[in-house]
């Protein structure tokens, strides 16, 4: 080959790669786009049903309820200003807790419920999803930082 | 007072790593011998100040001195002594230390070992590391001082993140920064190169053993994190794509392209650009990956700390690394010739497909690590890329990629006959076929098209792998035939760890089964052919924490196979609970209990799983590993660099 045509072939094989991994990945993106609502946002009614996203906000005190003979199991979601009912069925993440922030990716459903398929807590517990403590800050209601840790961070 | 003294061998280390770029780089453009000559006792004397400083860390830890801010965070009294010289770099400053003092010692080790190398070309890339040692220091010292004194002092420390108190934490990430930070060598190489003007052949001679040994040990990091994961998250999962894991393997795929583009190279002279273009990336993702992970911009179990001007610093470094080299090769390697020639079908046409498709893969890495970010940044919603998006993306480009690794190495080098190579290999695709569906019909007796196309690409690797020797074996005098260099080895070795690998994902990834069950002691399930039976729970009392611990008998057509004693662990100065999963491990499958969450009477939820072949993900990346320290190793690397120093250095200076 001469260099010209090995330049040519470089740049054909290249075009050829980018577009065929552009094309798969802008397929891919379509089905594997999550979405972030806050409770808010859902009582608002400006989030989807017919699609996953997902959801994010603290567990509300006393909301948790297990139903006794199935991993089935309830709980309110709230941002300061809404609220939002939960259903899950499975292991609830080592740090979800009361009063803690939490993800729960899901549908929501027609009468209003979210039924979620993953609940996500991380693993601090003084951290807290960036998601989450936004929708809290907009409604005014993100706790204060424990002291030694503000000052120690 | 130790913290004092390490960080006065961090501000050595910085001035040390200032001549180390200053001197020589000016030296080399100015010709002055005494300058150039300033290169390695500096670029050694700034190993030695790093080592001091990180000692210093470390004691601080094992002396358990809250006063230091570092160590009262991460560390407390209880914490064992093991966990306590591991927590050193368990969180945001001390493992930039880390970082640094690896790259540190790459130095050291470039200046000790590149004795044949022209003077002017070590005084070139030992610079160019000192400008990114001076980078990395200069981050340290001015955003994430690991010294800092908290005043007055706790009476003790806040713990290490349970999550990390583990043995896979204690030696992941020095391996996984061997691999990140070595790839530093190469883009100072080419770096170097591209400043003496001359892209010859010898840069890629003297490079390819340095990135395959940061390439290994990349690989290596890998492995251990992905093995971590799955034993110590608790979800069985052994990768999540998470954006922390792209970030080491975005730079494992350019540095996987980089040996291959290397030896091409080497070998015929041709693709040099390209390789110098690989190496600037290589290194570049890297760094990329320390923005990602170390800013705070995303979330998981390593973003430590959310610092805007941490992350500011890191881009701002970026930005100019990536600006300088890119610079620099717009200028010097329109100059450069490729004279080598080669037909469609070559050895190095197949290479240059190699390449092509590990960069697009990367590329698709990269775009799914960095979309969400860039649309939060331009407030268009916060979004999160889903695993399926990598898994449709990266299946289609990768398998190709699999089936060439199995043909490249028998292809010829500038010109080969594709009726030729189809003789040869023509019996292994029945027999891969014929392997893949015979042994997952009597190991698994059900089969799926997806494993089954796993399978017979594992075998066809494999057996492509093979063949080279098989046909030396007979075709010269018997067993002279294997005596081979050891790249040869080495290449051989890492592809077979790839067929293992494959079998690994293939198997796990579809006869995996899992169960979410309520167990009352005295209860048993059934999962994959084995009986679960729960004894119960009792207390267990760790140094640091308490647990509760699940005792599960395992059965299979009634015989007891494994006792597996999961844990619910509660670590009492930060008030986590973790959960401690069990594993009956072994080459045909694993045993994994997971406990959930106690439930009314003395019930818990109990997660059970039975993975078939997952060890053999490990296990070939461990080959992976293997083989590129094999190739490494080979002799012609020692041999040819006495020779080959002197043309170049001609080049150099003139």
């Amino acid at each position: 080959m001469t260099p010209r045509q090995r330049r040519m072939l470089w740049v054909g094989l290249i075009v050829a790669g980018v577009s065929a991994a552009t094309f798969l990945a802008l397929a891919a993106f379509q089905k594997n786009l999550l979405y972030f609502y806050t409770p808010s946002q859902i009582a608002a009614g400006e989030a989807p049903t017919g699609y996953a996203f997902r959801v994010g906000g603290l567990v509300k005190k006393g909301s948790v309820h297990r139903e006794p003979d199935s991993l089935a199991v309830r709980f309110t979601l709230t941002d300061g200003a809404a609220e939002v009912t939960v259903f899950y069925e499975g292991i609830l993440p080592d740090l979800f807790r009361e009063g803690q922030g939490i993800i729960a990716i899901g549908r929501l459903q027609p009468d209003g419920r979210f039924q979620a398929t993953q609940v996500l807590a991380k693993h601090d517990e003084n951290y807290m999803p960036p998601e989450v403590a936004e929708a809290l800050e907009r409604s005014g209601k993100l706790p204060p930082v424990d002291d030694f840790r503000r000052t120690a961070r | 007072m130790t913290a004092e003294l390490g960080q006065l061998a961090l501000i050595f280390a910085l001035l040390m790593a200032a001549v180390q770029a200053f001197f020589p780089l000016a030296g080399a453009a100015l010709r002055l011998p005494a300058w150039v000559a300033v290169a390695r006792p500096a670029a050694r004397a700034q190993a030695l100040f790093l080592a001091v400083s990180f000692y210093c860390l470390v004691q601080s830890f094992v002396v358990n001195d809250f006063s230091v801010r570092y160590v009262a965070e991460h560390s407390n009294s209880a914490l064992p002594l093991f966990y306590r010289i591991a927590a050193a770099w368990g969180a945001h400053e001390g493992s930039v230390l880390l970082w640094a003092l690896i790259l540190g010692l790459w130095t050291a080790a470039v200046s000790l070992f590149n004795r044949a190398l022209s003077e002017i070309f070590t005084a070139r890339v030992l610079g160019v590391l000192g400008l990114v040692s001076v980078g990395i220091l200069a981050f340290i010292l001015f955003t994430s001082n690991p010294f800092d004194r908290l005043l007055p002092a706790p009476p003790d420390g806040n713990d290490l993140n349970p999550l990390l108190q583990d043995f896979g934490l204690a030696v992941h990430p020095p391996m996984l920064y061997m691999g990140y930070v070595g790839m530093a060598v190469p883009f100072a190489f080419a770096i170097a190169a591209l400043m003496s003007g001359t892209l010859d052949i010898a840069w890629a001679r003297w490079s390819r053993p340095w990135t395959l040994v940061a390439w290994s040990f990349l690989t290596l990091g890998i492995t251990l994190g992905s093995w971590w994961a799955y034993y110590e998250l608790g979800w069985g999962g052994w990768w999540f794509w998470d954006p922390v894991e792209n970030a080491s393997f975005m730079p494992w795929l350019m540095a996987t392209a980089l040996i291959h583009s290397l030896a091409v190279t080497e070998k015929r002279g041709a693709f040099k650009v390209w390789t110098v273009l690989l190496a600037i990336f290589a290194f570049s993702l890297s760094l990329l990956g320390m923005f990602l992970v170390r800013s705070g911009v995303l979330v998981s179990v390593h973003a430590f700390a959310n610092d805007p001007e941490r992350g500011l610093f890191i881009l701002a470094f970026l930005g100019l690394v990536i600006g300088a080299s890119l610079l620099l090769y717009a200028i010097r390697a329109p100059a450069v010739k490729d004279h080598a020639r080669f037909h469609w079908f070559s050895r190095e046409a197949l290479l240059l497909v190699n390449n092509v498709l590990l960069v697009v893969a990367a590329a698709s890495v990269l775009l799914g690590t960095l979309y969400p970010l860039v649309l939060d940044a331009l407030g268009l919603g916060k979004i999160s890329v889903g695993p399926p998006y990598f898994g449709s993306v990266f299946a289609p480009v990768t398998a190709p990629l699999f089936l060439l690794a199995g043909i490249g190495p028998l292809v010829a080098w500038r010109r080969d006959d594709p009726a030729r190579l189809w003789r040869q290999v023509r019996w292994l695709v029945p027999i891969s076929l014929t392997a893949a569906a015979v042994i997952a019909a009597l190991w698994f007796r059900v089969g799926d098209l997806v494993t089954l196309a796993f399978l017979a690409t594992a075998f066809w690797l494999g057996a492509t792998a093979l063949l080279p020797w098989w046909q030396r074996l007979r075709r010269r005098e018997g067993w002279r035939g294997l005596r081979q260099p050891a790249g040869f080895y080495g290449m051989t070795l890492a592809h077979f760890g790839l067929a293992v690998f494959l079998v690994g994902v293939g198997v796990s990834n579809h006869y995996s089964v899992e169960r979410t069950v309520r167990l009352a002691p005295g209860d048993s399930a059934e999962l994959g052919g084995y009986r679960f039976l729960f004894q119960g729970v009792r207390a267990f009392d760790g140094p640091n924490y308490g647990a509760d611990e699940g005792i599960f008998e395992v059965y299979r057509d009634g015989e007891r196979v494994a006792v597996l004693r999961p844990q619910k662990r509660f670590y009492r100065v930060q008030r986590n609970v973790m959960t401690e999963a069990a594993i009956d491990p072994g080459l045909r499958r694993d045993l994994y209990v997971a406990l959930g969450e106690p439930l009314e009477g003395d019930a818990w939820s109990v997660r059970l799983y039975v993975k078939p072949a997952v060890r053999w993900i490990w296990l070939g990346g461990l080959l992976m590993m293997a083989g590129g320290l094999l190739a490494a190793a080979d002799r012609r690397y020692r041999t040819a660099r006495a020779t080959a120093a002197v043309p170049v250095s001609v080049n150099a200076t003139a």
